[in-house]
């Protein structure tokens, strides 16, 4: 049995997909690190069958757009003296700032480099985001 | 909200009120011409044209000239310090600098939206790529709602190329904002309309719509007929083409089946997607359309401008 002992002060990032985890970790910079953290991958889930958990034993401020559109199921539990004080349910956010960029050769931003790659969230259901410039569909990957 | 210093970019940026305002001083443009050719005196549009365009230009430019203004621009990116390589926000500034509003035609997609955000004047997309041509739906729209009374209760068939048409895509998302419109859509199977057409602007207005391949078939249940060409090279295979093709002309044998008071459209240029010989029939209004084009950039350039 793998035990990763639980974590006086910090942040756990809960339900990830199964082989998601490893995504987070690099998209939050956690390889560079210098505090205590776990990506703990294929836990059995009551819910999910199989699910990631990363656990950071440090207060860092984490981009919940960026998790939100990787998965926006995931939970994020703000833990204190090894008690969750808060948890945060994510969801897909209504507007992303260079996050993800258009592939759409014909898009003003494959020209223009001072610009912003800018989405906004088109379909809610279907966790769909267009171009603010062209209107290019960007799918999140299914949840 | 006011009109005046906005931008046009996406033919929804506007209200249904707001594009009422601009077809009832369309109206008035059109009745009375002479009382609006000094409206202008003392502006400058400036026609920012990235890529060639005869029509569009000559129709903003007449637009401003009519109105008593002044044009000034370039027609062809290498004219000008876009050649250099400056930035369309820096090209956008400098002439903020020196005109009171901007037109602007680019290959590029989005080009006019990234204008509007650095500009200090009102910006017009004048067509960006195969994304969107707002002033074309504003004639379009004023044709029908000047020929047909209102922009209500109508069956739109729209033929030809539905895919990469973006005249077609804009005019469908433009009149499913008013009641009771039905399309009838005509085209090969592989020039049908994207599906986020079918998915986010039929489906989810639950407007009324069939998707049909020949002409003939359902030509008898329309009031607006808007034609574009359909290019053979747009064909998977030859057999389709010549299948297909002849249903995608229209000519005099075809209008015969139609109702006495349907109107053919068309964006034009045209090739050859209508037959000369329906030029003289009563319901080709397609050169009419382009002056109505005209009259509505009029109206356009007044209410953003802010001018009474």
């Amino acid at each position: 049995m793998l035990t990763i002992t639980s974590i006086h002060k910090g942040i756990v990032i809960d339900h990830i997909k199964a082989g998601m985890g490893i995504k987070i970790f690099h998209n939050l910079n956690l390889d560079r690190a210098d505090y205590k953290v776990a990506l703990i991958m294929n836990v059995p889930s009551k819910k999910m069958g199989k699910k990631d958990i990363i656990k950071i034993e440090n207060e860092i401020d984490i981009d919940y757009a960026v998790l939100g559109l990787i998965d926006p199921n995931i939970t994020v539990n703000i833990i204190e003296e090894e008690k969750i004080t808060e948890k945060r349910n994510l969801q897909l956010p209504d507007r992303v700032v260079n996050i993800i960029t258009c592939k759409n050769p014909r898009c003003i931003t494959s020209v223009e480099k001072y610009v912003d790659h800018a989405f906004y969230l088109s379909n809610i259901s279907k966790g769909e985001y267009r171009c603010l410039y062209c209107d290019e569909v960007y799918a999140v990957q299914e949840k | 909200m006011t009109l005046k210093g906005r931008h046009l970019l996406d033919p929804s940026d506007f209200s249904l009120e707001e594009l009422s305002e601009i077809f009832e001083l369309a109206d008035s443009i059109i009745n009375d011409p002479a009382s609006f050719s000094e409206k202008c005196k003392g502006k400058i549009l400036a026609t920012l044209f990235y890529e060639p365009s005869t029509r569009t230009r000559f129709s903003f430019e007449a637009a401003m000239l009519r109105l008593g203004g002044q044009v000034i621009g370039f027609s062809e990116p290498s004219s000008s310090s876009v050649a250099k390589g400056e930035s369309i926000a820096d090209t956008i500034r400098t002439i903020a600098c020196y005109a009171d509003i901007a037109v602007m035609r680019n290959p590029k997609e989005g080009a006019p939206r990234i204008a509007s955000m650095y500009a200090s004047i009102p910006v017009i997309n004048a067509g960006d790529g195969g994304h969107q041509h707002p002033t074309q739906t504003l004639a379009d729209l004023l044709t029908i709602r000047s020929v047909k009374h209102s922009l209500d209760n109508l069956t739109i068939g729209c033929c030809g190329d539905l895919k990469f048409g973006r005249t077609i895509h804009s005019l469908i998302k433009a009149l499913g904002r008013y009641k009771n419109n039905a399309f009838v859509l005509v085209s090969p199977k592989e020039l049908q309309v994207p599906e986020y057409i079918l998915n986010e602007v039929l489906n989810k207005g639950q407007l009324p719509f069939k998707q049909v391949e020949k002409l003939e078939e359902v030509i008898s249940e329309l009031d607006i007929l808007y034609m574009t060409r359909v290019q053979k090279e747009r064909f998977f295979n030859e057999e389709d083409y010549i299948r297909l093709k002849d249903s995608y002309i229209l000519d005099n044998e075809k209008m015969k089946h139609a109702r006495p008071d349907m109107i053919v459209l068309h964006p034009l240029p045209r090739v050859n997607e209508i037959a000369y010989e329906v030029d003289d029939d009563p319901r080709a209004f397609y050169f009419q359309q382009a002056k109505f084009g005209m009259f509505v950039r009029m109206a356009l350039i007044l209410k953003l401008l802010g001018v009474e």
